[in-house]
């Protein structure tokens, strides 16, 4: 479904703020791929996601989704494979238009923009109904400003925006890590139960060691711009914090340390 | 005095064309588009040219908007392909546009005085009423041109391509990822904006019976003053109601300037009146702040 070969990212080249953030990244997910994508500060998780989405062209290297070769196609182009929900609750929505704008935005991506009404009656039930799935009451406030939702409530409906089309690709970039411990944890259960009922590939960044290892079905662990572990199938099932730290110890000796504590 | 106010009417509601084109880069694309001083001058410029060389009055405000249409692109390709900050792409383009506006008139001011205007067939009507065809006229001319402005709005704006330019200015970024192209938003936006500004010109020119290369100097204070004046006044609740605010805003305007022209204010100090105006209009939230902080820090020492 994904296919990353050889990625290379390098921001401010040739400049004393260089830095290497993708170095030599190669990658592939299957179709129904469910992977949690853990590492440290700076470890290259979010610009490896943003060059897949295009927000960033990649120096060398290669991206394929769906066999199809995206490496030189805009971003906006390449939104018609692909759902995204970001760490910042604020950067998913258009806070100033209303919830079933919002919704409506993402129901069109992948489609020429025209000058049809820009969103339907009929639209309006449906997204009633997804929104009712939510539990959040949002179905009964259609036309409320997006502004006006809670944190969690915007990542929520975030969620459901990413996931109206369904994408080849889900992208999800800490989505909970903004979100107070027991709303994150709601967010967690939403977005495992979107990517069943979707069968959805996805590939999640998270901080927390816990959630890598309890969501999904393969775990990866970025640092340095590499990937270092890459877990699946009967290992990752039965893997614990401890045999995870014990593994990253193996790989990569001197930032254990400093890596142990940003990821527990 | 009535005629005072109904000829501040009767300009506001040409200049209200222009506020909607303000209001449409100021606060949907969240751009301070500069480019709209240009382009008053050249509606001005092209109408007055084409009226002068025997064209339909008409069909010379097409044109004004036409060239309109064509000064936003120009700043819009500036600002997306070019990636220039779009401050500095509507500097340039107005700055082009007073070189071409004096090659579009060939000197720097027409008369229109005798030439058939889109005012015409209005005075003939408002002269068998033995009403005046200096104020009635325009009113008449505005009035048609800002509600079918205001409705085409309401409804452009309600489509897709409409709701992805909304959201452009609102979150970019959201945007991409619904598979928008929002360069192509930001240029649909801009272009409207400055179609409309220069229907404004045209109609101005016409109503003033003469066009001036200096006309559009100080028109995006005039815009803002008007936007802001609308919003503070009339409200924002849908976006209906907003456009009609600003139309009553850019009367209000109006209305402001007569009156305190007609209370002794020489005509010189208007554009630092208006600047004044706008930048403590702008200003008024932050005063607002300041307010709170020293509030809360008398409350704090009344606590402690
Ligand atoms: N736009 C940019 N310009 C310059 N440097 C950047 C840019 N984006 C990221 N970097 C650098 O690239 C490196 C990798 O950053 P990235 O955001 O991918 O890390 P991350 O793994 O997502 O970290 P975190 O867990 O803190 O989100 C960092 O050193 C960062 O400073
Ligand atoms: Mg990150």
């Amino acid at each position: 479904m994904l296919e990353v070969k050889n990625l290379k990212k390098i921001f401010n080249a040739g400049t004393i703020n260089e830095k290497v953030a993708l170095d030599d990244v190669s990658l592939t997910l299957s179709e129904g791929d469910f992977v949690t994508l853990i590492g440290g500060n700076g470890a290259g998780k979010s610009t490896l996601l943003n060059c897949i989405a295009g927000v960033h062209m990649v120096d060398e290297g290669q991206i394929l989704i769906d066999g199809k070769d995206v490496t030189r196609i805009p971003e906006h182009k390449r939104a018609a494979y692909l759902g995204r929900v970001f760490q910042d609750p604020m950067m998913g929505t258009a806070a100033n238009m209303g919830i079933e704008e919002n919704l409506a935005l993402s129901y069109r991506r992948g489609k020429n923009r025209t000058l049809k009404w820009g969103i339907s009656n009929k639209e309006r039930d449906v997204y009633k109904e997804l929104l009712s799935t939510l539990d959040l009451g949002l179905e009964n406030r259609l036309s409320d400003k997006v502004g006006l939702l809670s944190g969690g409530q915007r990542q929520a409906l975030t969620l459901l925006m990413a996931t109206l089309i369904k994408p080849k690709l889900l992208l999800l970039d800490e989505h909970t890590a903004a979100l107070d411990p027991k709303t994150a944890e709601k967010v967690l259960k939403l977005t495992d139960k979107i990517v069943e009922e979707g069968k959805l590939t996805t590939l999640m960044v998270t901080h927390n060691m816990r959630d890598a290892i309890n969501h999904g079905n393969r775990l990866i662990m970025m640092s340095n711009g590499k990937i270092i572990l890459d877990i699946t199938g009967e290992e990752k099932r039965n893997l614990t914090v401890e045999s995870l730290l014990e593994r990253f110890g193996k790989v990569s000796g001197e930032e254990f340390a400093n890596d142990r504590a940003l990821l527990s | 005095m009535l005629n005072i106010i109904l000829g501040a009417v009767s300009l506001g509601l040409i200049w209200a064309i222009m506020t909607i084109g303000v209001y449409i880069t100021y606060r949907i694309l969240g751009i301070a588009d500069l480019t709209v001083e240009g382009t008053l001058a050249m509606g001005a410029a092209i109408a007055a040219n084409s009226i002068s060389n025997g064209t339909n009055p008409y069909l010379a405000t097409l044109l004004a908007l036409l060239g309109g249409l064509a000064a936003g692109l120009a700043t819009g390709l500036l600002h997306t392909k070019l990636r220039i900050p779009a401050l500095l792409s509507g500097i340039l383009t107005m700055i082009a546009l007073y070189s071409i506006n004096l090659r579009i008139m060939g000197r720097a001011n027409i008369s229109l005085l005798n030439r058939k205007t889109v005012y015409t067939p209005f005075q003939n009507i408002f002269e068998k009423y033995n009403l005046s065809t200096v104020i009635y006229p325009v009113i008449a001319v505005g009035l048609i041109t800002v509600m079918i402005i205001v409705c085409f709005l309401y409804w452009f704006f309600g489509t897709e391509i409409g709701c992805a330019i909304r959201a452009t200015g609102n979150n970019p970024n959201m945007v991409r990822a619904q598979g928008i192209n929002t360069n192509t938003m930001v240029i649909v936006g801009l272009v409207f904006s400055n179609g409309l500004v220069a229907i404004s010109g045209s109609l101005y020119a016409q109503s003033q019976n003469f066009a001036d290369i200096q006309m559009g100097q100080g028109s995006i204070v005039i815009g803002l003053a008007s936007v802001i004046i609308g919003e503070v006044l009339f409200g924002k609740r849908n976006f209906f109601s907003r456009l009609i605010a600003l139309v009553l805003g850019a009367i209000t305007y109006r209305i402001i300037i007569a009156l305190v022209l007609m209370m002794g204010m020489p005509a010189n100090d208007l554009k630092l009146f208006t600047a004044l105006t706008v930048a403590i209009a702008l200003a008024l939230p932050m005063f607002g702040e300041y307010l709170n902080t020293i509030k809360n820090s008398f409350r704090r020492r009344n606590n402690a």
